[in-house]
């Protein structure tokens, strides 16, 4: 490796972090705007750089200030890591492109140095948690990017963000305590914070007993993070009201870098060590993702705003991911990694497209965006396609999670197959949501006069369609992320017996 | 080691639930934030306890001493701290925009003025 790509797991973080300062000194406000696009573009490069690197059969270990791991503090970016950095870099990058008319309608001219700054330390710390490989500095990272998040979804005109966002920091900050409240009973008990070591330490531990306390903890408080049924009541509301290009950013990548974290501890850290840890784990995500797949299905159908009806989407598509993780095989937590991936390439790609509908639609409630298509025929055509993403179509990329999904049910015998109903019935519901906002598009009357209502701007609806072709093309070339999510999944569980 | 020995370990989990309790049960945001602020104080004293050695000193190193207290507990929980103020500083500030926007800081009535 040359000189600068062993540095680059640190630039990850550095780079936005470091941007952030500069960016809320420069005033005026296109300055600020493109300084973050173009530091959130670097990160991305970053990101794409370290996956090819990755694909090449590298892993990437940078110990800061050459200290030796476990006193020093160790970064590592693996397969998995590496495909939490794509959508997380990717994420924000697409939405700071696709944003500016949106930012501007939203944030005062004043102000909005400030909030690329905050949106830069929230990118920092999200591409942060899948970097770092000690478990303190895990806590830091989430709660610097928690912490950013608050302000960029309270930073909107819209004054309800004010007690949704309330929520979101009181949830989230007790999932953060419950997992260094996890963190701190293991350091008790082995002296170490580096993921590995404490992997290879908890062995040598006599009484499992607090190991186990931590475990509950751990995932009981990522659980939260991750917005998992019944935990999920912060996220619909923050969703919401937050401003639509801090949706798009959000809503494709906070919940799963929890999720990823959440795997990453379950599996790497505790599977091997724990006495019937993968039953366990199981029992008790299974029931859990089952109802979020449901329920949230349920309530999204009869959702009047469209971000709502989205977000509760997005509740029931991390059941998804946790009904693959509770197979506890290959199979099943390959469907899951992908799913993050897709996922977030479709949701993303919804918000954007319902961003730009923003532009020209006020309130975003469904009646108000009856007989839109015919003014803006671009933005609800990527809105269908996207759709299609999210429900399943094949030659979309939310078919090739599906099938994953279904082919790692179907290893299970009869419980296997009910949950192949239970997938099958979540996805026809989410035909009839996508549906609900199709319907109101094409073939709804116009309630009052559209003829003023204009397509979105240029810029917006070609990151929009880059987004929606995306979908297109992991749906035909699925290559790169199942390669990175197959790996991960054997990385997860080696230590299964 | 006693029940008496496990003293602080108490103190952390009692602390622990009280302000649980007051986040849970109170529907002033004031009154949240400091039950927050109690939840998060309890985990700090979690961690000082386990850094304690019996006998040790602190951990400066001098002639005649040889058993030291863990000084690493400590320096994770400042930073701990820091992230905790951070928290509530945020978390005030909020609530000084909801009472600007709604006039009140009660959950019930600010519910009660959306759904206006």
């Amino acid at each position: 490796m040359t000189s600068l790509a062993h540095h680059l797991p640190a630039l990850q973080v550095i780079v936005p972090m470091l941007s952030a300062p500069l960016v809320m000194l420069l005033q005026p406000r296109g300055l600020a705007r493109a300084a973050a696009t173009a530091a959130s573009l670097l990160a991305f490069a970053i990101a794409i750089a370290m996956t090819i690197g990755v694909l090449d059969g590298n892993t990437y270990t940078y110990r800061m200030g050459s200290w030796p791991a476990p006193y020093g503090i160790e970064l590592g970016v693996d397969r998995f890591s590496a495909l939490l950095l794509l959508i997380v870099t990717g994420a924000s990058s697409f939405a700071l492109l696709a944003g500016h008319r949106s930012v501007d309608a939203d944030i005062d001219e004043s102000r909005q140095p400030l909030f690329y700054a905050a949106w830069l330390l929230a990118l920092a710390g999200l591409s942060g948690i899948p970097v770092a490989a000690d478990a303190f500095n895990i806590f830091v990272f989430m709660e610097i990017s928690s912490l950013a998040s608050y302000v960029i979804i309270a930073g909107g005109s819209d004054r309800r963000a004010l007690p949704a966002v309330f929520k979101y920091l009181i949830m989230g900050t007790i999932g953060a305590t419950f997992y260094l409240i996890g963190i701190g009973l293991i350091y008790l008990m082995t002296g170490t914070l580096n993921l590995a070591d404490m992997e290879l330490r908890i062995h040598e531990v006599a009484d499992q007993a607090p190991i186990l306390v931590a475990a509950g903890f751990i995932t009981v408080g990522l659980a939260l993070k991750a917005a998992l049924f019944p935990l999920h009541v912060w996220l619909p509301n923050s969703y919401t009201y937050a401003p639509n290009t801090v949706t798009v950013f959000l809503a494709a990548c906070s919940t799963k870098v929890s999720l990823y974290l959440l795997l990453r501890f379950d599996f790497f850290v505790f599977q091997g060590n724990l006495v019937g840890h993968d039953i366990q784990f199981a029992y008790f995500l299974m029931p859990l993702a089952v109802l979020a797949i449901l329920i949230a299905s349920g309530v999204a159908l009869f959702e009047q705003n469209v971000k709502r009806l989205l977000a509760y989407s997005s509740i029931a598509q991390v059941g998804y991911i946790l009904l693959g993780a509770s197979f506890v095989t290959v199979a099943g937590l390959t469907a899951s990694t992908v799913h993050l991936f897709n996922h977030a390439l479709a949701k993303g790609a919804l918000f954007l497209a319902v961003s730009c509908l923003a532009t020209q639609c006020v309130g975003l409630r469904l009646p108000g965006l009856r007989g839109l298509a015919k003014q803006m025929p671009w933005t609800s055509a990527a809105l269908v396609v996207a759709g299609f993403s999210l429900i399943g179509i094949p030659g979309t990329a939310g078919f090739i999670s599906k099938w994953y999904l279904i082919t790692a049910a179907l290893e299970h015998g009869p419980l296997g197959i009910a949950l192949v109903v239970v997938l099958v019935a979540s996805s026809l519901m989410a035909v009839a949501y996508i549906w609900r906002i199709v319907e109101s598009l094409y073939f709804g009357e116009p309630g009052g006069d559209v003829s003023a209502v204009r397509e979105a701007p240029l810029l917006m609806l070609v990151v929009t369609w880059v987004a929606v072709l995306a979908n297109l093309y992991f749906g035909l070339a699925p290559e790169l992320p199942v390669t990175l999510a197959s790996s991960a999944a054997e990385t997860l569980l080696e230590h299964l017996p | 080691m006693g029940l008496l020995g496990l003293v602080y370990y108490w103190a952390f989990a009692i602390l622990l639930m009280i302000g649980f309790y007051a986040v849970i049960a109170k529907p002033n945001l004031i009154k949240k934030l400091i039950g927050l602020s109690i939840f998060q104080a309890a985990v700090f004293l979690l961690y000082i306890t386990m850094g304690k050695v019996d006998g040790g000193t602190a951990p400066i190193l001098q002639d005649g001493v040889s058993l030291y207290s863990t000084p690493l507990p400590q320096v994770l929980i400042l930073t701990a701290i820091v992230v905790g103020i951070s928290t509530t500083a945020l978390g005030l500030g909020i609530v000084v925009r909801i009472k600007e926007e709604y006039g009140s800081i009660e959950e019930d009535e600010i519910q009660e003025r959306d759904r206006q």
